[in-house]
């Protein structure tokens, strides 16, 4: 695909990584933020490639893996009612809750069903007059234009069997939770590229300064990931602290200013509950006081949730860097993709499934 | 789930908020809004997510890369041909 496989060259890769040896003359902590940066390092190996100094860490960049375990409860909850139609991305369904997920929701005769574009929700909504349907509306600033259109579109369209749970993150102050954390060892961030092609990159400056830690927007590919790292290890080893862009084909330094006014105007900035880390202050969006009719968490009153999370599930420390996937001891054993655990052995997204997919597992089993 | 595909404008409809695209990602078609990418033309390419052209991709700005990146293999060779010769038996020897 155009624009895709230039960027996985492999003689470029090779040839990327022997400058990163080169540079790198102690050791680094980086962490990539975002949970598709880790599935393409560990797809492509790119982790194991790289110089013994250099050591990649996953960041949280996973939103159904930090989507609150009780959010997740409250759409089991309004998902399992008659009349509603709950529509979510395919990741969500099998995210456990306490004690169930969506699919089996859906298996128990839920109408669960996946889209691909929180339009497609709306459309849903179209079709069914008759019955309520909910939209799972989670993600990171990137999805955030996409489910603050569909219920502007909504709401200009007066549809009033539509709303959206909404479970909005952020990623700059996820980034300063991780930096504040006692045992933090992340020493350089590779910010998510796609994050950035939204909301510019302007606002990591305060804390590149504030740290005194290198911030490089970065893409998906080997090659951007390469370069990513590179750039990061080069101001690690020259003592700088600045952000910088390397993923300039998609973004800018001001991002895109059109989604960006149309997240400002149907969300607003609350402190957010993310699962496995705990309360961050100012760390997500929810719809704002006009757009409040489309709250699915007050058009459906959801009493009596019993949080239970699994006592084996490491899931917090792996979100904060502070565990790799297979250091975990239910790794492989009770916690598989078939039967997960916790959110990260679950989505496309997440670091635990990334080590189960990508050979991370064969290597344990073959381990005696 | 912040992937990104880029794919190329072949269609545009509609305007507004309901500005919309197909948008040809290698012989794949897809219904795409393009409300967040106003300036974006026919033939121009865009990433798209959940169903959302993000961003326009600049052209200019990827062969620029790739050709950065090419330029410093072009200069290790130059430099150093019988290292870059070691190097390209070894990842020859590594298809094997």
């Amino acid at each position: 695909m155009k624009y895709l496989d230039e960027f996985r060259d492999p003689d470029l890769a090779l040839r990327l990584i022997d400058d990163i040896s080169r540079i790198a003359t102690k050791r680094h902590v980086l962490m990539e933020v975002c949970g598709g940066q880790t599935h393409s390092i560990i797809r492509n190996g790119i982790d194991r490639l790289l110089p013994d100094e250099i050591e990649m860490v996953h960041g949280p960049g996973c939103p159904v893996c930090v989507t609150p375990l009780e959010t997740i409860d409250k759409a089991l909850a309004i998902a399992s009612r008659d009349g509603v139609i709950f529509c979510s991305f395919g990741d969500m369904l099998r995210v456990p809750g306490s004690g169930r997920d969506l699919f089996s929701v859906k298996s128990a005769g839920g109408d669960v069903r996946i889209v691909y574009s929180p339009l497609d929700a709306v459309q849903v909504a179209r079709d069914n007059p008759d019955r309520q349907v909910v939209f799972f509306g989670i993600g990171f600033e990137t999805t955030a234009p996409a489910n603050a259109m569909a219920v502007y579109q909504a709401k200009q369209e007066g549809l009033t069997n539509f709303s959206m749970l909404v479970s909005h993150v952020l990623v700059p102050p996820a980034m300063r939770a991780i930096l504040d954390s006692p045992t933090n060892r992340v020493e350089a961030f590779l910010a998510a590229g796609h994050v950035c092609s939204v909301m510019g990159y302007e606002e990591y400056d305060p804390i590149a300064e504030q740290y005194g830690t290198p911030i490089v927007v970065t893409g998906f590919e080997p090659l951007d990931l390469l370069q990513g790292i590179k750039a990061a290890v080069l101001q690690l080893e020259e003592g700088r602290a600045e952000v910088e862009n390397a993923y300039q084909r998609a973004v800018n330094r001001v991002g895109n200013v059109p989604a960006q006014d149309m997240v400002n105007d149907v969300f607003t900035t609350i402190d957010r509950n993310w699962r496995g880390i705990g309360m961050i202050p100012r760390s997500g969006w929810a719809l704002a006081d006009e757009y409040r009719s489309f709250d699915a968490a007050e058009r459906f009153t959801v009493t009596d949730i019993d949080t239970v999370e699994s006592p084996l599930c490491h899931a917090g420390e792996v979100l904060r860097g502070t565990l790799k996937p297979d250091e975990c001891p239910a790794f492989g054993k009770e916690c598989t993709p078939r039967t997960p655990l916790g959110a990260t052995m679950v989505s496309a997204e997440g670091a635990c499934a990334a080590y189960y997919l990508y050979g991370r597992f064969q290597e344990l089993e073959a381990t005696p | 789930m912040c992937l990104g595909i880029p794919g190329k404008v072949i269609e545009i409809t509609g305007e507004g908020v309901t500005r919309t695209g197909r948008v040809d990602f290698d012989g794949i078609v897809k219904e795409v809004n393009l409300a967040y990418v106003p300036e974006i033309s026919i033939g121009d390419y865009t990433i798209v997510h959940v169903g959302f052209a993000i961003t326009q991709l600049d052209e200019e700005a990827a062969l620029e890369t790739l050709a950065h990146l090419q330029e410093l293999q072009a200069v290790e060779v130059e430099l150093d041909p019988d290292a870059a010769l070691a190097a390209e038996e070894a990842a020859a020897k590594g298809e094997e």
